[in-house]
């Protein structure tokens, strides 16, 4: 929302020694962020003079069409200039910088030849004056409107501070020069004036029959003036000081119905919509489309309405999208001559159903969305009636009314609430100022305050509290730290996530984050099926490309190293914290409990578990060697082993046992991926990733992957040591030949099962795989031990001799001789 | 047997030990002087041809030389061997300042980093940490939170919805339902801290990114005012940018808190917009079941991309989001 000085200098007296930065700081401290202050005009100077077009030499030898054009500029002698634009005709009247004016961007005008002439000056455009965005062509004037050799830099007000405020979505009213003006001025403790005040004895007689007023359904209107006005003539033009306001606003003047439709709604607020009263057929009733059905809107556009749309109807047809934008079919025309003017206070969420349903966000729809002062209906029309018939020959016939206004209620404030929320004592007299201030009636015995009609959103002590914090100064509070508890702690799960992240970064993995997002094409490429492969889909997703959530942790860190590689890296480790997303549960519709208490348990319950359960996972990528190649040759590469390695490492950090076992499961190497179990209960997947996949993405080689589902890791258990023996230990080797396709686990556990209690502990120190005939063979080292003697060399030789046999009877195994 | 050649045989042996420049002259000295055919040796066999007398005269003398001798040695032999060990490790200097082989420089995501070092300066403020889901129900993302259905947040564009739209999904647009979950579970007072991964709309480009992360804080006790927001913020932003930071409050409009704020801090020389805050609205705490007679509360939110663009002068989104390590492992583990 713009706003320029010298529009609220009209309802505001701010005297000379205040600049537009103290102005600027002042909207800022009540909660007005000022964006830009532009200072139109600061880098201008003349001579800029109005002047009469009095002859055009088209001159074609160019690529461009160019002009050489005789002024009038008010001199004795026609002032001949060259220009480049075409959008005027002999008898308009234009601005022209005469030598010695400087533009702004130091543009400095000179007499010049170009194009075979002497340009002695240049007739400008509004971007050129820096006061328009508008370049398509030099700005116009109508016969009459302009005196001719006079000052355009006075004539179009040029010089102006205007503010760029960003209005937050509760303050609709101040989408005005009216409220913006209110909040300088209280903010800077200065007199303000009402505009709506000069409005309020504002009375026009009815001469005829106007159109008549209908609002259907109370809930989507309030209140409705109808202003029927006759003898418009369309060749009226807008006078040049609104003109100029509404360009200083960032809108192009466009014709004068529409001019001053969007005057009153920027001096006021209060959107409004002129109909040709010739195409409305019977009265305008306010009221849903009903059905669905094609709709030209203004801009030209067809737009298929939905039943629930909020129109303005005449007895036949929708003629306008309420509060959003009028219909093309009614719309003011060069042939209207008479006018009905809508103004309505529109139910808010009406406005912004039928802007969301259209995609359609006008200057209307963002005042009635945000509530306007439904007082402004009568007022704003009024005020339409009164520029429009001072400027131009229309008449008012008829003021028609529907409904009536609707006010906030009265609140019952507590002005010690207010000290007490913001931590600062204000005094009842300070408030009871402070909210006439900003146009509440109080009571001061009660406190019993009425808002003003302009303030929908004061409904609560709470807002009353912000009312009185903004106006007092935010920098009036203290700064204060609060009581609170002397310790916190992280949770266990909290604790573990950080302790896997500190142990895979400090064993040179790189941790990354990747978007959670995917689609169906990734999910079958990478192999995964059933519960793993469903997902949710996203209504709205910022592409196509990836409408789905991620099931799982690996294509991510896939797509990290293939960006990683195409920027040059080659060996490196990375890893992945975060949720994952797997469509196992079915979605009830959503459960909503009233707002105006707590909910009860089962409801609270039912929500918490309407929603997805949502797996955390750490994932690891091993991409090409453990370290980078130097001057002593290439390091090893990582393989399968390190990625089974680092998720067990995970789980031992957790203080977790495990079994492992094969598995084949994507996106794994079907021969070369482990499951790591916790209690039967898979927690963890690694291994060599499958060869197709490695392609696909461009890695090398045996790239390796690990994801460990920390969420289904039990919580670590407490340690309860066994006693550290002292007695001597003894060593038995046993090598055993097998058949190749027996797991070195399955033989492992034979063997503890045969060495009983006293195995301290067994390590496979040898495997042999040239033995042929499908055999291998794989040497383990046994150590056993007593806690209370040493043991004698028959008793450990029996204790061998029965893990050998255990072995030999569970797997086949054969001890092999020397 | 001459007590002076007994001296003789001493000094010529030390002479002789001394002599040697390496341990191989030492051994031939050593067979010289205290070996086998040494006069030392010889006399030591003949004392057995001596008399009682003489043998125990005589022995002594010839043992005491024996031991002078070997005592002459044993010093000589430790000089070279000392003398030889420092020659080899000499030889075996390196150029240690090669290249060695280490494993590659792993590192946390600088997100994480802000987030744990942000967690940690609340937990020693007592403020526990609270987490919730991604995928969240939209009463607790919207309707709980103030924010009607009509709300432009609400809205497609900056919003994702989860398919079918009556489930009501959503990918949270901000970590206020764990507020939320946490006022519908826990009994006050509440002082907690909500990071956490974020999603919306937003088209990714330097300064915006469709998934990023928040930190809101949460503090519902008896007697909590504006001053006690104002202190906790002034706190936290000097932890984040240093002693000399100010901060200002702007006021601002959030449908969950009344009166709201904007948090500006005035960093490298400019004002700075660093997030938003404010007392929690009487309506959220009423949804929660908090009395409000009893206590009041404040909340108070900031991204952490921005808080760590604006902190580590970083300019591009996409260096946070791309994943490339060569930006990510400069961040160590936040040390």
């Amino acid at each position: 929302m713009r706003a320029p000085l010298s529009w609220i200098k009209e309802f505001v007296e701010i005297p000379k020694s205040i600049t537009a930065d103290q102005i600027s700081d002042a909207l800022i401290r009540v909660g007005f962020e000022v964006e830009e202050i532009i200072h139109q005009g600061a880098d201008l100077t003349g001579p800029l003079v109005f002047a009469k077009v009095l002859s055009i030499e088209e001159i074609t030898e160019y690529k461009k069409p160019i002009r050489y054009v005789g002024l009038d500029c008010g001199e004795k002698e026609t002032r001949y200039v060259i220009c480049g634009a075409t959008n005027f005709a002999v008898g308009d009247l234009v601005v022209a910088a005469l030598p010695g004016a400087v533009l702004p961007g130091d543009f400095k005008i000179g007499a010049r030849e170009t194009y075979g002439k002497v340009s002695n000056g240049m007739i400008c455009s509004a971007r050129e004056l820096g006061i328009g965005d508008d370049h398509a062509g030099i700005m116009t004037f109508s016969e009459g409107s302009v005196a001719i050799g006079s000052d355009a830099i006075e004539g179009l007000l040029i010089n102006d501070v205007i503010f760029d405020v960003a209005v937050n979505p509760d303050r609709g009213y101040a989408l005005s020069i009216r409220g913006i003006a209110r909040e300088v001025a209280g903010s800077l403790g200065l007199s303000y004036t009402d505009p709506v005040d000069a409005l309020r004895t504002l009375k026009f007689t009815d001469t005829g029959k106007g159109v008549s007023a209908k609002i259907a359904d109370p809930v989507t209107a309030s209140v409705f003036y109808l202003r029927t006005l006759s003898h418009f003539d369309a060749k009226a033009t807008t006078p040049i000081w609104m003109r100029r306001r509404i360009e200083k606003m960032g809108m192009r003047s466009i014709s004068l119905v529409v001019d001053v439709t969007n005057y009153v709604m920027l001096e006021l607020g209060q959107p409004l919509h002129a109909f040709d009263k010739s195409k409305i057929r019977g009265g305008l009733t306010i009221k849903r489309a009903g059905k669905a059905q094609p709709f030209t809107t203004l801009d030209g556009q067809v737009r298929q309405l939905d039943p629930d749309d909020l129109m303005v109807c005449d007895d036949e047809q929708p003629l306008a999208l309420a509060g959003t934008m009028g219909g093309a079919y009614s719309e003011i025309s060069e042939t209207t001559t008479e006018i009905a003017l809508e103004a309505v206070r529109f139910d808010p969420t009406c406005v912004a159903k039928n802007s969301r349903r259209h995609k359609l966000s006008s200057e209307a729809s963002r005042r009635f969305e945000r509530s306007v002062d439904p007082l402004l209906a009568q007022y704003a029309s009024a005020r339409f009636v009164q520029l429009l018939t001072e400027n131009s020959p229309a008449q008012h016939v008829a003021t028609v009314v529907a409904g009536e206004p609707r006010f906030s209620p009265m609140v019952k404030v507590d002005p010690a609430f207010i000290s007490r929320i913001m931590g600062v004592d204000v005094g009842p007299t300070e408030i009871v100022k402070i909210l006439r201030t900003i146009g509440c009636e109080v009571n001061e015995k009660t406190f019993e305050v009425i808002p003003p009609s302009w303030r929908a959103d004061l409904l609560g002590q709470a807002d009353f509290t912000e009312e009185v914090a903004r106006m007092v100064g935010f920098d009036k509070i203290p700064s204060i730290l609060p009581p609170r508890p002397k310790h916190a702690s992280l949770t266990h799960s909290q604790k573990r996530r950080r302790a896997v992240s500190m142990m895979l970064a400090s064993r040179g993995l790189a941790e990354v984050q990747t978007f959670p997002f995917t689609n169906q094409e990734t999910i079958a490429a990478l192999g995964f099926l059933g519960e793993r492969a469903s997902t949710y889909r996203i209504a709205n997703p910022m592409s196509e490309e990836f409408p789905l959530l991620r099931v799982h942790m690996v294509p991510g860190l896939l797509e990290v190293a293939q960006r990683n590689i195409s920027r040059g890296a080659k060996d490196f480790a990375i890893f992945e914290m975060g949720s994952i997303f797997r469509s196992a549960q079915k979605l009830v519709p959503m459960i909503s409990p009233a707002l105006d208490k707590k909910p009860k348990k089962e409801e609270i319950e039912a929500i918490f578990a309407s929603l997805p359960i949502q797996p955390f996972h750490v994932a690891g990528l091993l991409v090409g060697k453990v370290e980078n190649e130097d001057w002593q040759g290439k390091p090893r590469s990582y393989t399968w082993q390190d990625a089974i390695a680092f998720a067990q490492e995970v789980l031992q950090l957790c203080n977790h046992s495990w079994t492992i076992k094969r598995s084949d499961i994507a996106p794994w190497h079907p021969g070369r991926c482990a499951e790591l179990l916790i209690d039967g209960k898979p927690v963890a997947h690694a291994g060599e990733l499958h060869p197709r996949i490695v392609e696909m993405y461009g890695l090398p080689e045996r790239s390796s992957a690990f994801a460990v589902a920390l969420n289904a890791l039990p919580d670590s258990p407490l340690v309860r040591p066994s006693t550290v023996g002292t007695m001597p230990a003894a060593l038995q080797d046993v090598a055993l030949i097998i058949d190749a396709s027996v797991s070195a686990l399955e033989v492992e556990q034979a063997l503890r099962a045969g060495a009983g209690e006293l195995l301290e502990s067994i390590s496979l120190f040898d495997r042999y795989d040239k033995i042929g005939d499908g055999k291998i063979s794989l040497a383990f080292s046994l150590v056993f031990r007593a806690a209370d003697r040493t043991l004698t060399g028959a008793e450990v030789s029996a204790l061998r001799d029965s893990a050998v046999k255990s072995a030999e009877k569970a797997t086949g195994a054969v001890l092999r001789t020397a | 047997m001459n007590p002076a050649d007994v001296a003789s045989w001493i000094s010529d042996a030390q002479g002789a030990f001394a002599a040697a420049a390496d341990l191989d002259q030492l051994k031939s000295a050593r067979l010289a002087h205290a070996g086998d055919k040494s006069p030392v040796a010889l006399a030591s066999r003949a004392l057995g041809t001596l008399s009682a007398d003489q043998k125990a005269s005589v022995g002594k003398l010839v043992g005491e030389a024996k031991a002078e001798i070997a005592k002459a040695l044993a010093q000589q032999t430790a000089k070279l061997e000392q003398e030889r060990d420092s020659k080899v490790l000499l030889e075996e200097i390196v150029d240690i300042t090669l290249p060695v082989r280490r494993a590659h420089r792993g590192g946390l995501h600088p997100i994480s980093i802000i987030k744990n070092e942000i967690s940690d300066f609340f937990l020693e403020q007592g403020f526990s940490v609270e987490e919730g889901p991604e995928l969240e129900s939209g009463w607790l993302n919207f309707d709980a939170l103030n924010i009607p259905a009509d709300h432009p947040a609400r809205t497609m564009q900056d919003t994702f919805f989860i398919e079918p739209i009556e489930s009501g999904l959503v990918l949270r647009t901000h970590t206020s339902p764990v507020q939320i979950r946490t006022m519908l579970a826990q009994e006050p007072p509440i002082y907690v801290i909500c990071p956490g991964r974020t999603f919306r709309a937003d088209e990714l480009d330097a300064t915006h990114s469709p998934v990023f992360h928040q930190v809101e804080g949460l503090v519902i006790d008896k007697g909590i005012t504006m001053a006690h927001l104002k202190g906790t913020l002034d706190n936290f932003a000097r932890h984040m940018f240093g002693p000399d930071v100010t901060t200002r409050l702007r006021p601002s409009f959030f449908p969950f808190t009344e009166p709201s704020a904007e948090v500006d801090i005035f960093f490298n020389n400019r004002w700075i917009e660093w997030g938003g805050c404010g007392m929690v609205n009487p309506k959220v705490l009423a949804t929660c079941g908090i009395d409000i007679d009893i206590y009041t509360g404040f909340a108070f939110g900031m991204g952490l991309e921005r808080t760590l663009m604006v902190r580590h002068g970083i300019t591009d989104m996409h260096d946070i989001v791309e994943g490339d390590l060569r930006f990510t492992r400069q961040f160590g583990v936040g040390l």
